[in-house]
């Protein structure tokens, strides 16, 4: 039996945990960065209204900062703090806590490869392990001008929960299902062509900013990006082979039955 | 129980999946959808509550808790703690390693997701809902979210739905990648704009959950079953499943077999039969270990083949059976490795508020790394056993339980394998860090 190889970090002698750098803290806060512009500040305006308590409007608004800069600077702490009335150690705790807030900016796409144990097995690993020596880059390393086109931040992602589709890849948190090295490989060379292949599901790939606008919950244009398959044909192969074999469930009544008798108070 | 035996797949959740454009309103309507909404309607809502008690409905998110008697447990009158809103919380985080039944029901089917929301805060009396879901499911959050919008144009949700006087809002609220905000009071602190990290309890979220008010969070897949349990009454529900584990549940097979996928079937089916439902074994290589509900239900083994895959039957053969997650694995897989893995996952997700699970799965991460790279130990199993120990039992939430279970199952059941990789290795620089370390004494 060959022993597969852990996730590529884990290598080498054993240390501590990795310190955490922090950009330098800005002595004079003045003004919120100019980048947050008029559209952003009635965005907000907007996803602080959907909430019975503004303070739920915090991860939106994570994403809506990152959607405009690539990352969670510390401008957007400030911007994010300022909306909510919150102080910057209140929303660095929470930017900090969270793996989809990057704190280092990203580039043009996001590529995230699924390394948990079952897509590991059927080759995420070897896969994680071709992108890392084709960009020349590690786990949330850019390879590339960040924001320039065909730039790529590259990460190693926890289970993406679609096993059945395994193994997995992401680009902007569109799935790329039954992956392989090679076919890894080809994607990660169109999109730094300039290309943007179709995921495997979903809508048509944009780029990391934009699907962080809309993980604010802003949608420019819904009806659209909502269209795509209903599913991978892995997920309705148990509804398939019950059509094939004429498997259903038991019938329901013609009419639905009376409810209950309204329990009586104690 | 009904007398007559279900078929071995009975799609309910899945029936729709295979319709052309499923996840949009028209095709939802045309198979029926939205006609148990009609009904509920016209029900007091603790006739709804009572129904969904009847049902035998258990909770489809890994606990089994029965679903009607949380409904239940929401305080509800003019005054006193009743008196508060009341909230309806969606977990669609769905994140533990071999779970992938909520992604594509929310991807295939949202409106039943959403009518059961509708349903389910009537029932409860909230009138604000919001559904968290992972933010790496991108699709899925297009896809509710224009589900939630499909639903207000038809008068579905918002003021005065469908002439009951009943108001409803529904939020479809992106995660920001953490597997913690699966845990209940976790997503109730992330949901408020905070890190998200589990809540003592008590107080439960039945009294005091989202904003400190009563509050029901309930997984997708439950949710979603809701509208079919309005349509086909509890005596219909209970004619799948067994007495205790009722009704259809969606099995999400995936690994070395031929045909990975979701199958849905009444609680209770064995491995053998989604084995052969799924084609058997991929290539012919003899299966090794399998997780009966994702990785944080301890493992089983070919001797498993025939435990009933119900809440019952699982743990009566020493598992859970969690979220149905099957994930199998064969011969080809080393079983150390396979632990290093998942106990790396339970290591970067640990939130750190406790320190059993923070510091037991950052060293038994340092144990598996070190003997799967050649270094083991013949103490290493029994420290890592110590380990698991320390962390079952004592953490402050169900994280650092579930990150002993592949550990000590896997002892238990392939323990020779664990030495015989010790037993293999060269002992490298072992004399060295022995003497470092009796020198540091001196």
């Amino acid at each position: 039996m060959t022993l597969p190889e852990g996730t590529p970090e884990s290598y080498g002698p054993i240390t501590g945990p990795e310190e955490v750098v922090f950009e330098p803290v800005v002595e004079e806060a003045g003004p919120v960065s100019p980048v947050f512009d008029e559209v952003t500040r009635q965005r907000t305006k907007e996803i602080i209204a959907r909430y019975p308590q503004s303070r739920s409007a915090l991860l939106p608004l994570l994403h809506l900062v990152q959607s405009v800069e690539g990352h969670v600077s510390q401008d957007g702490i400030r911007y994010c703090a300022e909306a909510l009335e919150l102080t910057t150690a209140e929303v660095s705790a929470v930017a900090t806590f969270y793996t989809m807030y990057k704190r280092t900016p990203c580039g043009q796409h996001l590529v995230s490869v699924c390394t948990n144990t079952l897509c590991a097995a059927l080759g995420g690993d070897d896969i994680y392990g071709r992108l890392t020596s084709k960009l020349g880059v590690g786990h949330e390393g850019t390879a590339g001008e960040p924001g320039t086109p065909g730039s790529i931040t590259l990460e190693h992602a926890e289970c993406l929960a679609a096993c059945d589709l395994a193994p997995v890849l992401q680009v902007n948190y569109e799935y790329y299902d039954n992956q392989t090295p090679e076919s890894a490989e080809a994607l990660v060379d169109a999109l730094q062509r300039g290309e943007k292949p179709h995921p495997t599901r979903g809508a048509a790939l944009t780029d990391f900013r934009t699907v962080e606008l809309e993980l604010a919950g802003v949608f420019p244009d819904l009806e659209t990006s909502a269209e795509g398959p209903s599913v991978a044909p892995e997920s309705v192969r148990g509804a398939q082979l019950a059509s094939e074999r004429g498997w259903v469930a038991p019938a329901m009544p013609d009419d639905p039955p009376a409810f209950p008798a309204l329990p009586e108070k104690k | 129980m009904t007398a007559s035996t279900p078929d071995p797949l009975t799609p309910v959740l899945t029936r729709r999946w295979q319709s052309p454009r499923s996840w949009s309103i028209d095709t939802y309507e045309q198979l029926e959808g939205y006609q148990a909404l009609r009904h509920a309607l016209t029900a007091h809502p603790d006739q709804l509550i009572q129904l969904v008690k009847d049902s035998g409905l258990r909770g489809r998110g890994g606990a089994g808790f029965p679903t009607g008697m949380k409904w239940g447990f929401i305080p509800q009158g003019p005054t006193g703690p009743g008196a508060k809103p009341k909230y309806l919380v969606i977990n669609a985080d769905e994140g533990e390693p071999g779970t992938c039944k909520d992604i594509p029901t929310m991807m295939a089917d949202p409106h039943s997701l959403v009518e059961g929301c509708i349903i389910t805060s009537y029932a409860i009396r909230a009138n604000f809902c919001a559904i968290y879901v992972r933010g790496e499911a991108l699709h899925c959050i297009r896809r509710v979210r224009r589900a939630v919008e499909e639903a207000y144009a038809k008068g579905y949700l918002g003021r005065d739905i469908l002439g009951s006087g009943f108001d409803l809002d529904i939020v479809v609220h992106a995660g920001a990648g953490a597997y913690i905000c699966g845990e209940e009071t976790a997503l109730l602190d992330s949901l408020e704009g905070r890190r998200g990290q589990p809540r003592l309890k008590p107080p439960f979220p039945a009294t005091s959950g989202l904003y400190a008010s009563p509050t029901v969070v309930n997984n997708v897949e439950t949710i979603a079953s809701v509208p079919a349990i309005v349509q086909g009454g509890s005596d219909w529900f209970r004619s799948m499943g067994s007495e205790k584990s009722p009704g259809p549940k969606i099995y999400s097979v995936s690994g070395h077999v031929e045909r990975p996928g979701q199958y849905e079937a009444p609680l209770g089916i064995t491995l053998r039969q989604l084995l052969e439902l799924a084609g058997g074994m991929k290539d012919g290589i003899p299966l090794k270990f399998w997780t009966p509900g994702g990785s944080s239900t301890p493992i089983f083994t070919a001797e498993h083949l025939d435990v009933p895959l119900d809440f019952e039957g699982a743990a009566a053969a020493g598992s859970m059976l969690g979220t149905t997650a099957v994930q199998v694995f064969n011969e080809t897989v080393s079983v150390p490795w396979a632990v290093m893995k998942w106990t790396e996952f339970y290591k970067h997700e640990s939130c750190g508020k406790c320190t059993p699970c923070r510091e037991g799965t950052y060293w038994l991460v340092q144990i598996l790394e070190r003997m799967v790279h050649g270094q083991g130990t013949e103490a290493d199993v029994e420290t890592m056993l110590d380990v698991c120990d320390n962390i079952l039992g004592r953490s402050f939430c169900a994280l650092g339980d579930g990150a002993t279970s592949p550990i000590t199952s896997a002892i238990k059941y392939f323990r020779q394998e664990f030495l015989d990789l010790i037993a293999q290795q060269p002992a490298v620089e072992r004399p060295e860090q022995l003497d470092d370390l009796v020198g540091a004494q001196a």
